[in-house]
């Protein structure tokens, strides 16, 4: 799949901005006043900012208000409502603490599952797909959530729960590598199932239809970023889990905090990438690719 | 809209026939012109005259070459357009309701005026018979040409698909795939009719028609050598063979 | 909750109107409906009601409207003003280009006419540019055939009177196995690919004769991926196999074919090899019922295939004999030729058994009565359920024209041509040779030419040679080099012009041919002649004339330059006088007429001709006071005759009832735009099959205007004017052969048909065949200014065998060098299994010169696209003895672009593919970077 900037911007700002809501919502850390406005001023811009970068890639982004509507069966549409009333039962929520120092913990509680429930249902819209083996899996899921929930307590500053949660995304991470890895080959399409033709022989691509390139293959058939796929995972592991934990051990500062927080930022952004990178939709066998 | 009718009146679709397709994008052709200039947005082209040149088009033809254990290798002509499945992923998806399946014909359409440009409905189409355009911004695909089939304004024997009715070699046929009774669902049953990537579980209306066993004749097993007995024998030469040959008049 | 749906508008409006003429995205001149908003071009489809088409369309028809629409149409007439080949040049008025070219004719018409070269390309109009050619007075005219596929012309007419090449089709409704060998797609496009479905449909069966299996090929149930070069072998061991069986229709060799004609047998004799004549000069045979001697078409008689006659010491033998003693020899033998072609020796036998099973298991009767020229009545019609389609995968080869006429006669002799189930002549074919005009070259200055250029030689004596036995015309056509070359050798013109041999040309004039690319053999050496200059520092040829619609690669290496208009902005005739558009069934004719108007200062190519020609004062262009005859092409339609009651269309004549014959109508153009733009007269069915010998088709053919008596004929499996060459060149009569070409001669020109392997001099060590198709969706270089055609084929790889991919360690999308005897050419590959394993081949004509068809410089026909041309010399290689021997068809002249051998090598990827040549200017600049085409609101 084509690893467009807009949505891989969003789901890395927007999984760790709900899941500094989470963090927020349970009471970690159990803040007040002005450093709670700072806490959640950083949530809102992330989670929102990364839901407004994800109407960039969209043809008609003034219609975006229409995707709430489906919400029966559409994962793209329940994100939506989701992402809008976590943020609105944290704004209550939040509203509590900053100015009222008060701390409404069931809206709280209640707004931190909501966060986590945005998170999953962003996690769903690709784990639905069929049609793309590495997604169609329950490790999507529990990836994006493990990695949202670290990211959170890592901002948060919650550096227990922040390691042990780095260390859990790192291992989800990689055993989503390994099964995405086999994911295309276990699915049972081939490119006989494709064509019907396998009762005849070996299937193979001869002619694309089209000599001139098409949105199907800028869409969904991306083959150059999975080169250097080895690589990347190991950097993409190393800045977001293996960095972090390593500065987290060392005495607490600001200005580690604050490298721990980008280099993990960095990394999820990689393993974002690679995400959509290496995922290989199905339409590709039609084009001899995957 | 975005939920599936439950059932549908009829179930309208092309059966491609794979054993006479010879590839010459004539289809193509045809639905791109037909769809330009009807139903929505103009089908639009990027960059036409230049290094990438780069379109919106609802059918495509691809082409495979299938290697049997014995023989020689066979080229096959491919063409794809909307299957419109029964258990379309691609309407379910959609945020905005803009994908929808018609209750009358089990038509897959896209709603242009609703149409976020999302992608989603592309993405989840095994077939990848969804394209966005993009000078509309809005998901393009087969429409069965539902402008054309009801069409009053078109004479009766033209109330098909654009694509079926120029195909040079009679390669594609419309009609209703739920009624067992109809041309092409016979047509099905005879020919042993088959679904694309049935694992995906999208229930294709749309059916292939599988290409007839190739290369039988290299007589390995002589049934036919009677016909080619000599009617001489070498010994006898041509004046034997004249004679012979000549009795028969 | 209750499913909602939006309401959909299932029945919007159309279009405003439809307005029917035909198409010419391609030579198969299909019927079209124009639908029309607001003046403009909506939507383009098939005319149901048209007998080319019935209605389909393929892609290039569809893609009509981005072809009148193309930013690559010329806009107004082009003066040059850089140096040729820069493509600068100047826009200037009508009335300055017609001045400039009366300038430059008017005095070589008057010194002296030869000095025009006049050549039209894939001109469907060549009756009037024929005419117009005569009326100038130069011997040099003709169209793109000669290098196209005059051999299936040439070797069908004389051998059976008409050929596959749009002259005939297989009898679609009856037949039970198809042959179709070497055809990609053909002129008869439409037609084919519905005969294909059609016959598949029934699931009757089709066999492929092709190295490269795509397209029909690809649906062959059988699919034969024969050495490239080898048909003629494979077909008369399929003839050896069959005769050897007695699988021979005898009945029909003994009425129909001139099997039964008596030749003489005496070597020493100066008509050895010649029929024996009575005193009308009627070949003769021996009539079975009285075993005398008898004129072959005799009422009664009933010709005898094994009887001889002895007269004057000399044995004469029915043909049947010669072709029984020739073809059942063990040369023919299926395992004597299995490895040369490519194909097993039982696979051989198996597809001869299955032909001879469905040609006479299969065999039918049609109750139709018919009466044949002996005046013997038939009850019904026997059907032979085998047809044969070919074209240039026969042609294009330098045995072409002989691999033809083994096509023929083996269809002859399964008696499965003219009858139900077989293939079947088009009006106004059936015509015997005979009946052609022969070519003219009689040049007076001043005056018309002393008939037309064009025709069939019968001998020796018809040769177009001057006093000193020099080529009378530019291009060499019907010289010993190549004597029955009917169509002239246009890819000879520039290259002859160029070496001043057989003389040195003034002004060479040209239509829709895209002559420096992808029409030349040798490209860049044919840009270097256009552009070479002598010691004076003038051009070599000395003046160029062009008219072409868009900004082709041609239009820079002429001076002047007249821009035609798109097809739908002109008139047209498709005319029984030429090329028509007639089905077995029917005879028909269409026009093209301006369903929209140019909006730019362009103008119909005929129309100029019609206006340059009273400038001129060429006789069929003026009126006797000397004004203007025709005011412009339409009006030539409608009012000129070539004799008198004929006229280029054949329907609503006279007061609009008469067909065929009849006076000149004013409406008629009328008539035709109210029936969709063609007319069609069906024939007869009594009179629809064996049409040579049927009466009452020859009675209907007579009616309509095609011929003035009737002509029946035998099919000559024995073409007695080779022999006549043959006989020149053993030293017999008074017109004799430079002594070089005596041994060609005699080898190549038999009269019954052989098989030579192709001249592979100077080719030792290029052993790969490479070739070219066309593709379906594209014609020639049209196609890319296409904005959705071109997306189709932008580019063209050169596909590889497997075998060959692995043997130089290829795979898809490196590149390679690709080398012949002449040049060489660095490409991209791609694999291909389905292909013959000795075969490389490329889609033809894909590949552009930067600078032409208003595409940017970087696209991809330019940059990754490529000709094969380059590799391809119109000369053989040099023999050493000086003289230019053109890389055709020794008989006919046919070029033969598919004798190409070639060697590669992987090579790393350069920047593009290579030769890459230099950008030209463009007249008109580029297209737009978006399209949105939508003509309603
Ligand atoms: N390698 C290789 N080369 C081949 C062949 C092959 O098989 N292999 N095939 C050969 C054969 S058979 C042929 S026929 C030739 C074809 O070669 P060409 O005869 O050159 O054919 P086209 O490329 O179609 O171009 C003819 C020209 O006509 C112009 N034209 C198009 N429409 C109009 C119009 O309406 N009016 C005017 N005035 N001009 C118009 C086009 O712009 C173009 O410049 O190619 C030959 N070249
Ligand atoms: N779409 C489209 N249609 C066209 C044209 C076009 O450019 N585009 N051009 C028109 C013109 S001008 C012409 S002349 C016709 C030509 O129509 P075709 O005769 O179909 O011409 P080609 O595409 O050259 O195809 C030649 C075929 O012969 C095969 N072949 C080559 N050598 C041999 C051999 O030795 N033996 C056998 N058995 N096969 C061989 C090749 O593989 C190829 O499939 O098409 C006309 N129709
Ligand atoms: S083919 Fe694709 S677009 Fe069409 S209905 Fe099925 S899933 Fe949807
Ligand atoms: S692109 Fe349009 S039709 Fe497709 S899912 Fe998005 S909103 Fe729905
Ligand atoms: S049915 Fe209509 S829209 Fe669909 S592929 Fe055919 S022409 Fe195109
Ligand atoms: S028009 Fe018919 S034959 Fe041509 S590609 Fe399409 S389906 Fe195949
Ligand atoms: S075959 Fe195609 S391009 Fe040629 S005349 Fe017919 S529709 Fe037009
Ligand atoms: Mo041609």
């Amino acid at each position: 799949m084509h690893p467009a900037p807009s949505v891989i911007l969003f789901s890395t700002l927007s999984g760790l901005g709900f899941g500094l809501l989470f963090w927020l919502g349970l009471g970690q850390p159990a803040v007040t006043g002005g450093v709670a406005f700072a806490l959640f001023a950083i949530a809102y811009v992330l989670a929102v900012g990364g839901l407004l970068a994800s109407t960039f890639h969209l043809g008609h982004p003034e219609r975006a208000m229409k995707a709430f509507t489906q919400w029966r069966t559409s994962w793209l549409s329940r994100e939506g409502w989701a992402a809008v009333i976590a943020l609105l039962v944290m704004a209550v929520f939040g509203a509590g603490l900053v100015f009222l120092a008060t701390r409404w913990s069931v809206v709280g509680v209640v707004g931190a599952l909501i966060s986590l429930g945005t998170v999953f249902t962003t996690s769903m819209i690709y784990t639905q797909l069929k049609t793309v083996p590495r997604w169609h899996m329950p490790m999507t899921p529990v990836m994006f959530l493990s990695i949202s929930l670290a990211g959170g307590a890592l901002l948060a500053g919650q550096t227990r729960w922040a390691t042990g949660l780095l260390a859990l995304a790192g291992i989800v991470q990689v055993a989503h590598w390994m099964l995405g890895d086999r994911a295309f080959a276990t699915s049972g399409t081939t490119m006989a199932t494709a064509t019907g033709l396998g009762e005849i022989g070996q299937v193979r691509a001869f002619e694309p239809p089209h000599t001139g390139s098409n949105y199907l293959l800028r869409e969904m058939v991306y083959v150059v970023g999975r080169k250097h796929s080895t690589k990347l995972r190991v950097i993409s592991l190393i800045l977001m889990v293996v960095l972090p934990i390593v500065l987290l051990m060392l005495p607490f500062g600001h200005m580690i905090a604050a490298v721990a927080v980008v280099s993990h930022l960095a990394g999820v952004a990689a393993s974002r990438w690679l995400f959509f990178a290496e995922a290989e939709h199905v339409v590709g066998l039609y084009y001899g690719k995957r | 809209m975005t939920q599936l009718p439950a059932s549908t009146d009829c179930k309208m679709g092309l059966v491609i026939d794979l054993d006479t397709c010879v590839g010459c994008h004539a289809c193509v052709i045809s639905c791109k012109g037909w769809n330009t200039e009807n139903y929505g947005a103009p089908l639009s082209d990027q960059n036409p005259y230049g290094a990438d040149p780069s379109g919106t088009f609802l059918n495509r033809v691809h082409s495979f070459e299938v290697q049997p254990k014995d023989g020689a290798a066979q080229l096959i002509h491919f063409p794809k357009s909307c299957l419109h499945c029964e258990d379309a992923p691609c309407v379910t998806v959609c945020p905005t309701g803009a994908s929808y399946k018609r209750v009358e014909d089990g038509i897959v359409l896209v709603n242009e005026d609703n149409c976020i440009g999302c992608g989603l409905c592309a993405w989840s189409c095994p077939y990848g018979a969804r394209e966005l355009d993009a000078a509309a911004g809005v998901m393009k695909k087969c429409t069965l040409c539902v402008d054309r089939i009801y069409n009053e304004n078109l004479p009766e024997e033209d109330r098909i698909p654009s694509c079926v009715r120029t195909c040079p070699s009679g390669a594609r046929h419309f009609g209703d795939l739920g009624d067992p009774d109809s041309a092409v669902s016979q047509l099905v049953a005879a020919r042993g009719g088959m679904d694309l990537m049935p694992e995906m579980g999208t229930r294709p209306v749309n059916k292939y028609l599988p290409p007839r066993p190739k290369d039988q004749m290299i007589g390995e097993i002589d049934v036919l050598a009677p016909l080619l007995a000599p009617v001489a024998e070498e010994a006898t030469g041509f004046l034997a063979w004249l004679d012979k040959t000549l009795e028969k008049i | 909750m209750a499913y909602q749906q939006p309401t959909v508008d299932t029945s919007p409006k159309v279009s405003d109107e439809v307005r029917q003429t035909t198409c010419y995205m391609c030579a198969c001149r299909c019927g079209i409906n124009v639908h029309m908003k607001d003046g403009k071009v909506a939507y383009i489809e098939g005319n149901r009601d048209h007998p080319v088409n019935k209605g389909v369309l393929c892609a290039k028809g569809s893609a009509g409207i981005m072809q009148v629409n193309a930013p690559s149409r010329l806009r107004a007439p082009l003066k040059r003003v850089g140096p040729r080949g820069s493509g600068e040049f100047e826009e200037i008025s009508w009335d300055e280009a017609l001045q400039i070219a009366t300038d430059w004719l008017e005095p070589i018409r008057k010194e002296n006419p030869e000095k025009l070269a006049f050549f039209t390309g894939r001109d469907q109009s060549q009756s009037f540019t024929g005419f117009w050619a005569q009326n100038y007075g130069t011997p040099n005219y003709a169209a793109h055939g000669g290098f196209c596929s005059v051999n299936m012309a040439a070797a069908g007419i004389y051998t059976m009177g008409g050929a596959f090449w749009e002259f005939g089709q297989p009898d679609w409704d009856h037949t039970k196995l198809f042959l179709l060998f070497g055809v990609a797609e053909d002129h008869d496009s439409n037609p084919i690919k519905a005969g294909i479905g059609k016959i598949k449909a029934r699931g009757a069966k089709v066999i492929g004769v092709n190295p490269i299996r795509s397209g029909y090929n690809a649906v062959a149930d059988e699919w034969v991926g024969i050495t490239p070069g080898t048909d003629g072998l494979f077909i008369l061991a399929l003839v050896h196999v069959l005769m050897k069986a007695g699988k021979i229709d005898l009945d029909y060799l003994a009425r129909f074919t001139n099997a039964p004609v008596l030749v003489n047998g005496d070597t020493s004799s100066p008509d050895h090899g010649l029929f024996l004549r009575d005193d009308d000069g009627k070949p003769l045979v021996i009539d079975r019922a009285t075993g005398k001697l008898a004129a072959f078409d005799k009422p009664g008689v009933r010709p005898d295939l094994s009887a001889t006659h002895r007269a004057a010491g000399i044995t004469h033998v029915p043909v049947f004999h010669m072709m029984a003693e020739r073809y059942l020899a063990d040369e023919y033998a299926p395992e004597a030729v299995a490895e040369r072609c490519g194909i097993p020796a039982t696979r051989i036998r198996a597809i001869a058994a299955e032909i001879a099973r469905v040609a006479f298991d299969e065999a039918f009767e049609l109750d139709i009565e018919w009466t044949d020229f002996r005046g013997e009545k038939h009850k019904t019609m026997t059907g032979r359920p085998v047809s044969f389609h070919s074209m240039r995968g026969v042609s294009a080869h330098a045995n072409g024209f002989q691999t033809a006429r083994a096509l023929h006669v083996l269809q002859i002799l399964l008696g499965t041509v003219e009858v139900p189930g077989g293939f079947r002549f088009k009006p106004p074919y059936p015509k015997p040779a005979e009946i052609h005009p022969k070519p003219h070259c009689g040049v007076t200055p001043g005056k018309p030419l002393n008939g037309p250029h064009l025709g069939f030689v019968q001998g020796p004596e018809d040769l177009l040679l001057k006093e000193d036995g020099s080529a009378a015309r530019i291009d060499k056509a019907f010289t010993w080099d190549n004597p029955m070359s009917s169509h002239g050798l246009m890819h000879m013109v520039i290259s002859n012009a160029h070496a001043g041999d057989p003389y040195k040309i003034d002004t060479l004039f040209m239509y829709m041919a895209n002559m420096s690319w992808n029409s030349s053999m040798n490209t860049s050496g044919v840009i270097d002649m256009l552009t070479d200059k002598d010691e004076n520092g003038e051009y070599v040829i000395p003046r160029i004339i062009y008219s072409d619609a868009y900004s082709s690669e041609m239009v820079a290496y002429a001076d002047l330059i007249l821009p035609d208009t798109t097809y739908l902005e002109r008139h047209d005739c498709i005319s029984l006088l030429d090329r028509p558009i007639c089905e077995a069934d029917g005879l028909a004719d269409a026009i093209r007429w301006p369903v929209i108007e140019p909006d730019r200062d362009v103008r119909g190519f005929q129309s100029v001709l019609c206006e340059l020609g009273a400038r001129l004062d060429l006789p069929g262009f003026v009126n006797e006071d000397g004004s203007q005859k025709f005011a412009d092409y339409a009006d030539y339609i409608v009012n000129h005759e070539r004799k008198p009651g004929i006229g280029p269309l054949a329907g609503w004549r006279g007061d609009g009832t008469k067909t065929g014959r009849g006076d000149v109508n004013p409406e008629q153009l009328d008539r035709y735009i109210e029936n969709g733009g063609f007319f069609v007269s069906h024939i007869p069915q009594e009179a629809s099959y064996y049409k040579p010998w049927n009466m009452a088709y020859q009675d209907w053919a007579v009616d309509m205007g095609l011929f003035d008596s009737p002509q029946p004929y035998l099919f000559q499996l024995y073409v007695e004017p080779m022999r006549k060459f043959q006989l020149a060149a053993e030293g017999h009569g008074e017109n004799q052969p430079p002594d070089h070409l005596r041994e060609r001669i005699k080898t190549t020109m038999d009269p019954l048909p052989i098989w030579y392997e192709t001249d592979q001099e100077g080719n030792e060590g290029f052993s790969v065949n490479a070739l070219t198709q066309r593709p379906m969706a594209m014609y020639h270089s049209w196609g890319s200014q296409n904005a959705w055609l071109r997306q189709l084929h932008g580019r063209n790889p050169l596909y590889l065998p497997t075998k060959l991919m692995r043997e130089h360690g290829l795979s898809d999308g490196e590149w390679a060098r690709v080398t012949s005897p002449h040049g060489e050419i660095t490409v991209p590959v791609m694999e291909m299994a389905a292909l013959n394993d000795n075969t490389v081949w490329t889609w033809n004509a894909i590949g552009k010169r930067k600078g032409a068809w208003a595409l940017e410089h970087d696209a991809p026909e330019a940059t990754d696209g490529f000709l094969l041309n380059h590799l391809i010399h119109e000369l053989l290689p040099a023999k050493g003895d000086g003289l230019r021997w053109a890389n055709s068809d020794p008989i006919t002249g046919q070029a033969a672009w598919f004798d190409l051998k070639v060697k590669i090598e992987k090579v790393a990827a350069p920047a593009e593919s290579q030769p890459a040549l230099a950008p030209i200017a463009s007249p008109i600049g580029t297209g737009p970077k978006e399209l949105k085409w939508k003509v309603g609101k």
